[in-house]
């Protein structure tokens, strides 16, 4: 039994201090040397407009535009630094945090709202992506990501060498995600056929109310070489650090290396969704702890110290968050419901008796309504 | 452990058999299997003790040996894994067929079947599909332990974007199998155990309707396989024996039963079944699942509901009971025999 638990930040992968900065490290600066002053100031980017958008999807949610919104608010470099990572071929899992990689991968962030508005299960394309829908079943599509690596495998697009055919499939999830069963089985199945997936869990501390204590005694990466998967434990927190060690995983399932587990080592500043609770399960001390680990602030502070933070830029990505935010209200507050009988879409992919008779009952009882649309006001909805 | 697998080619090993032959029902869904292995390189098997073992039935003896342990599967000993998985080879253009090695084993995976494998299709609206199959050998008779005998095949029924079909013969069982594998939804394959080792006449070269086409009998039609006047008997998967048994049994004491295998669940072809009651009046569902809130329930209620002015007694149910599977040395008074469906019958006729 390790005498760590799995609060403990020991051993943690770090390229970025909470002060911004730079350290060195022997396994993993390498995985970063092509990240030039550009490629840190479009992360900063990305990062601040995943952050308006959270701020603007929580206020929709308060003014009733959106039913639900679960806020990735300070997991930021955890998204963003895995998601640039990411080569286009490759196909990533998202639970239903992941807005950061969503907006990385080419997801119109307006479309996550989609689903928070309650007019779509899903909302983009996860094909065009690489993107597949989020997963409100906690772990399950570790299992789906799995199963599409075993997939790619069997097209050969594994171990070419080609950059462009090789190609690995990522999973995300969180520290309660690993006490399901079917992640577990991911890390049997991802080991037993060497599927070249990354199974990216963002240690964010809370599984709604619960801690990591009430799913661990032990660090959760420590888990992984139990199956004989490698597993590697970041600092979530440091973009530059969860950029690295997601390059190497990606790079080891694209060759032909199989599986790693990566715990990000992160926090949910924000509530689980809104309408969770927090200061009914954390102190306000704690949450003043992980503000000083800002991930936005880091890479601040380290792109300053390096000259690479000009004001215009700070300023130009300051409109552009102030668009996002100008465009999110607007798309929001546009989306109208769909039509009642669009719930019979699309239940199979081909006719079946059973709905195509209850849809035409349906359409016929709707119908009725609108030939006396002046009595019937209302009191059939 | 390869790391990188050979693009699936098309086998050159032994072709299918062909011509008209006597099999069993376990080699028909092997044949069957294996014609859809040889025909469609995205076809694959996953499933526990699959491979090298053909399968604790030895279903699908033979075609690891055929067609390479890439495409028949010998998977860890997870049901969830299983299907996961599958659905994510799915995702990746592949046909997946699963085997649940029992149908008390398939409630690991009842999970990902209803939450995702069922909804994916409409969760995407429609821009992704998921052709898996899962086998599911079902119902008891065979003197097994525990969860070895069970009938779950309404709990997938009633849930939307399943389809839940189940052959009664060798024959339907060399075609629906394929008829399956090619349906671009999730079929939930249930495979009347007790039945593996019948024998019937399959004819191999015989062509393969589409699975939900109007040309030849696809997967969404019940069938009428024997003709009668005065009562209807529906059935479905290992009852469809015994109810051909009853039929014959009646018809030495002079009374015409038609009996209909109804061969899919979802969809449930009401019409077939009404079109019989409307000329029988009368109608008896058998099945070995429990009655409570069962297929027979659910038939009762729509035959009621469209035949009404044709009935001449309530529809009656003949099942299991609401009971769990009880022990093997009693399933034989648990189980919908021909007595107790003849009961039935005449408490029908006489009503």
């Amino acid at each position: 039994m390790s005498t760590t638990g799995p609060l403990t930040d020991d051993g943690l992968v770090q390229l970025l201090t909470s002060r911004g900065e730079r350290t060195s490290h022997p396994e993993y600066d390498r995985w970063v040397a092509d990240l030039d002053a550009t490629a840190l100031r479009d992360m900063y980017r990305d990062m601040v407009l995943v952050r308006r958008f959270d701020t603007e999807a929580t206020a929709l949610q308060r003014q009733g535009e959106l039913a639900l919104f679960a806020p990735a608010l300070g997991q930021e470099a955890a998204q963003i630094g895995s998601g640039r990572a990411l080569a286009p071929q490759d196909h990533v899992f998202p639970s239903y945090r992941e807005h950061g990689v969503a907006h990385v991968r080419g997801v119109d962030l307006t479309e996550v709202l989609r689903l928070f508005r309650g007019i779509d299960h899903g909302g983009w394309d996860p094909v065009t992506h690489g993107f597949h829908l989020y997963t409100l079943v906690i772990g399950s599509h570790a299992l789906h990501a799995t199963g599409y690596a075993m997939g790619v495998q069997r097209d050969g697009a594994v171990g070419t060498g080609d950059p462009q055919r090789d190609t690995a499939v990522v999973a995300y999830f969180g520290d309660g995600a690993t006490s399901q069963g079917d992640v577990n089985e991911a890390l049997v199945f991802s080991a037993v056929n060497n599927a070249p997936v990354v199974l990216f869990c963002q240690n964010n501390q809370w599984a709604i109310s619960e801690p990591t204590t009430r799913q661990a005694r032990v660090p959760l990466a420590d888990r992984a070489p139990g199956f004989g998967v490698p597993s590697v434990r970041v600092d979530g927190n440091d973009v530059l650090a969860t950029y690295a060690v997601t390059a190497q995983a990606l790079d080891r399932a694209r060759s032909g290396g199989g599986p790693t587990f990566i715990e990000a080592f992160t926090y949910r500043m924000g509530a689980h969704t809104t309408s969770d609770d927090p200061s009914r399960y954390r102190s306000s001390a704690e949450e003043e702890h992980w503000r000083r680990r800002d991930p936005i602030d880091r890479l601040v502070a380290h792109l300053e110290a390096r000259g690479e933070l000009a004001q215009e830029f700070v300023d130009e990505v300051a409109a552009a968050a102030d668009g996002l935010g100008e465009r999110i209200r607007a798309t929001v507050r546009a989306m109208s419901r769909p039509a009642a009988s669009a719930m019979f879409e699309h239940v199979y992919a081909s006719p079946h008796a059973v709905v195509d008779a209850e849809r035409a009952w349906f359409e016929a009882y709707e119908s009725s309504f609108a030939e006396s649309a002046h009595t019937a006001e209302g009191s059939h909805r | 452990m390869s790391t990188t697998i050979d693009a699936p080619t098309r086998s050159s090993a032994p072709q299918p058999q062909s011509g008209l032959q006597r099999l069993t029902f376990a080699k028909a869904l092997n044949e069957g299997m294996r014609r859809a292995l040889a025909d469609d390189p995205r076809v694959l098997l996953m499933g526990e003790d699959i491979g090298a073992l053909g399968g604790v039935f030895r279903v699908t003896d033979g075609l690891q040996a055929q067609f390479g342990s890439d495409r028949v599967v010998d998977t860890p000993l997870a049901e969830s894994g299983i299907v996961g998985t599958a659905i994510g080879l799915a995702m990746r253009g592949y046909r997946p067929v699963c085997e649940i090695q029992f149908d008390g084993f398939i409630f690991p995976a009842f999970d990902q079947i209803t939450t995702q494998l069922a909804k994916m299709h409409y969760r995407s609206r429609g821009r992704l599909t998921l052709p898996v199959v899962i086998r599911v050998p079902f119902g008891g008779g065979i003197g097994a332990v525990e969860h070895h005998s069970e009938s779950p095949e309404v709990l997938f029924a009633h849930t939307a974007g399943l389809r839940v079909v189940s052959p009664s013969s060798p024959a339907e069982a060399y075609t629906m199998i394929q008829q399956a594998i090619a349906s671009p939804d999730p079929v939930l394959f249930f495979e009347p155990k007790g039945r593996y080792w019948e024998k019937g006449d399959v004819d191999l070269d015989t062509p393969v309707a589409a699975p939900h086409g109007t040309e030849g009998p696809g997967l969404d039609r019940a069938r009428v396989l024997r003709t009668g006047t005065d009562l209807t008997l529906v059935a479905h998967g290992p009852t469809v024996q015994t109810a051909l048994r009853v039929a014959e049994s009646a018809a030495a004491e002079g009374r015409s039963l038609e009996v209909i295998d109804l061969r899919t669940l979802s969809p449930l072809d009401t019409a077939t079944v009404a079109e019989s009651v409307r000329r029988t009046g009368r109608c008896v569902v058998v099945h070995e699942a429990p009655v409570l809130y069962g297929t027979g329930a659910e038939v009762a209620a729509r035959i009621t509901e469209e035949c009404f002015f044709h009935l001449q007694a309530p529809v009656l149910r003949v099942g299991g009971f609401h009971t769990p599977y009880p022990v093997a040395r009693l399933e034989h008074e648990y189980l919908p025999g021909l007595d107790r469906v003849l009961e039935a019958v005449d408490r029908s006729l006489s009503f």
